[in-house]
């Protein structure tokens, strides 16, 4: 009883002490609560009606999203995603699990050499943008470097090609992230059980065939984490395009962040902005959510 | 020397053969992650003439650091010749308080979070892990509409205010996962002892939190020096961050193009978050994994 009522205290400062975990968290939950959740519905609102260059909060109804998928430049943004997205996660994960893999092998320099994978990820992608924009100039960069080399014939135009633009930011993009997702893997297949591994081993099976049947598919969660993160990268990428292609030539390595920046704060179309705002948010909500479901289960479980 | 490797067990040809080719595309990785930086290094240091003369990776005839003077202290972007520099210390002031006050209330929910939890805590906890993974154009109309209120668009003090408050998703994540590794019998004990929320926080939280807080740090760091997006949307003429002055300077396209000073520009703008990296490269992997949720 003396315990209990030093624990929480009498009277007023007893209450204080009762209400301080909450008092302390207040700003943070009225950061949360205005600054995220009042202003997707700001955004929203907006989305709904016509404003252009100032907000007017006459509701237009769903206007702004007909409009939107009646747009040519947003499907264009759309399916630069979905290749970006594509390609990008793709290689990210193919290059990431086999560096990881060979890093795996108790390698002497491992420590450096992880450290020249994945300092990219230090920088920030306007700083790796402008290095590849340089190297992918066709009149300075890699075409010239080859056409010296003695293969006069070589283009390697992508940059201001704009059937071949967006492969550029793909390019970049997994310059930048490859190392990351290396660094996830090589976690988890540090948490592998060794024991498993020299089980399959004693059994005859060769140590590419440990990996394929029996490392891999067991670092599945590992997959899905990466995956997850990626897609996301890949949505909000708006660093890279900008400063690589500015979503050119035309608008033919447009992505929404682009697409939306553009219409929101350059062409002062803030419901027609807002609306795409809205969509990109969906889309980040669908893959999110469920994510952070299961991870939450998984550690109430685990 | 016995080599203890799964698959090394003895060393015939086959084996050694298998270490060559591991060894070679690790090389040639190496190779690919370092020449975009080897290539900014040599072109910074080359005059344009030896630019328009040689290829991407010939070696400078001779080392020249004009290019940096000029991008630090005398390329123009936009209307104003006065380099980098002012860039620079605009993204330096708005860093360290941006991180200081993020990480500040990140320590202090992190420990509610796991230390204190109520009725209702965890759902609070799981509505702002949202905040982590919302793409930010969703919320950039409504903010600079809530700054131009604020009377502080277009300023510094404007954008630490939007890395503070879009940061605390990731601090109160980063805290209170490494909290919740902490016993919670150390806090029962200290509270039966009569000692109070913030006494706990002080003498038995804080002083065990320097590796989640150089975690923090760092990944704060980093994001808020590497932002472009706020950078470019709640900043203007004076008060830009040092990745919007370096996409205007690169992508400016009146004049010559300069490409040494370009990327002597994107050199220096590199410069805080490699260094940081390069001191501090267990944590920054740390930090990066931590992101990921895996804690």
């Amino acid at each position: 009883m003396s315990n209990e009522g030093r624990q929480t205290g009498r009277g007023f400062a007893g209450s204080l002490q009762r209400y301080l975990p909450g008092i302390v968290l207040s700003p943070t939950i009225l950061a949360a609560v205005v600054f995220i959740y009042g202003f997707i519905m700001w955004t929203a609102w907006i989305s709904l009606t016509e404003s252009g260059l100032l907000p007017r909060y006459k509701l237009a109804g769903f206007l702004q999203y007909v409009k939107l998928f009646q747009n040519d430049r947003w499907w264009v943004a759309s399916r630069n995603l979905a290749i970006f997205g594509t390609l990008f996660i793709f290689f990210c994960v193919v290059f990431g699990l086999i560096l990881a893999i060979l890093l795996d092998q108790r390698i002497r320099v491992e420590g450096a050499l992880r450290t020249i994978y994945l300092y990219p990820m230090a920088l920030s992608f306007i700083v790796t943008g402008t290095a590849w924009r340089w190297m992918l100039n066709p009149g300075l960069g890699l075409e010239r470097l080859v056409r010296e080399m003695g293969f006069t014939s070589f283009t390697f135009d992508w940059l201001v090609n704009s059937k071949m633009s967006i492969y550029t930011i793909v390019i970049a993009g997994v310059w930048q992230s490859t190392g990351f997702v290396m660094a996830l893997f090589l976690a988890g297949l540090r948490g592998i059980d060794d024991s498993i591994i020299k089980a399959a081993q004693v059994d005859g099976a060769s140590l590419p065939k440990v990996y394929w049947r029996i490392i891999i598919p067991s670092m599945r969660p590992v997959f899905f984490s990466a995956v997850i993160i990626m897609s996301h990268i890949a949505i909000k990428s708006f660093d890279l395009v900008m400063v690589l292609t500015r979503g050119g030539p035309g608008y033919s390595s447009d992505l929404p962040a682009t697409f939306m920046y553009t219409f929101a704060f350059t062409r002062n179309r803030l419901a027609f902005g807002a609306a795409s705002a809205i969509i990109m948010f969906m889309a980040v909500m669908s893959i999110i959510v469920p994510y952070l479901y299961s991870e939450l289960r998984m550690k109430r479980n685990g | 020397m016995a080599e203890k490797s799964l698959a090394v067990v003895t060393r015939t040809p086959g084996v050694v053969a298998g270490r060559i080719f591991i060894y070679t595309l690790l090389g040639i990785a190496a190779v690919y992650f370092l020449l975009p930086f080897l290539v900014m290094v040599m072109t910074s240091v080359k005059t344009m003439e030896d630019i328009r003369m040689g290829t991407l990776i010939s070696l400078p005839r001779e080392i020249n650091f004009d290019a940096w003077g000029e991008a630090w202290s005398s390329a123009c972007i936009g209307v104003n010749c006065q380099g980098i520099r002012g860039y620079f210390f605009n993204s330096v002031k708005m860093v360290i308080p941006a991180v200081l006050i993020s990480t500040a209330f990140g320590a202090i929910n992190g420990y509610v979070f796991s230390k204190w939890r109520f009725k209702g805590s965890e759902l609070i906890f799981s509505l702002l892990l949202i905040g982590c993974f919302i793409p930010f154009q969703v919320i950039l109309l409504p903010m600079a509409l809530t700054l131009g209120a604020l009377g502080i668009a277009q300023s510094i003090n404007g954008l630490i205010l939007v890395h503070v408050v879009y940061g605390l998703a990731f601090t109160t994540l980063f805290f209170r996962n490494f909290y919740v590794s902490i016993p919670d019998d150390l806090v029962r004990a200290a509270r039966i002892d009569g000692a109070g929320f913030f006494r706990i926080f002080w003498r038995i939280i804080l002083p065990v939190s320097a590796p989640i807080i150089v975690v923090t740090v760092i990944w704060q760091t980093t994001q808020i020096w590497n932002d472009f997006l706020f950078g470019v949307v709640f900043s203007g003429g004076d008060s830009q961050p040092v990745t919007v002055a370096l996409n205007n300077l690169v992508n400016t396209s009146t004049g010559v193009k300069k490409y040494n000073v370009d990327m002597a520009a994107a050199i220096i703008a590199a410069s805080p978050t490699l260094l940081v990296y390069i001191l501090a490269g267990k944590y920054f992997l740390r930090g990066l994994t931590a992101g990921s949720i895996k804690g």
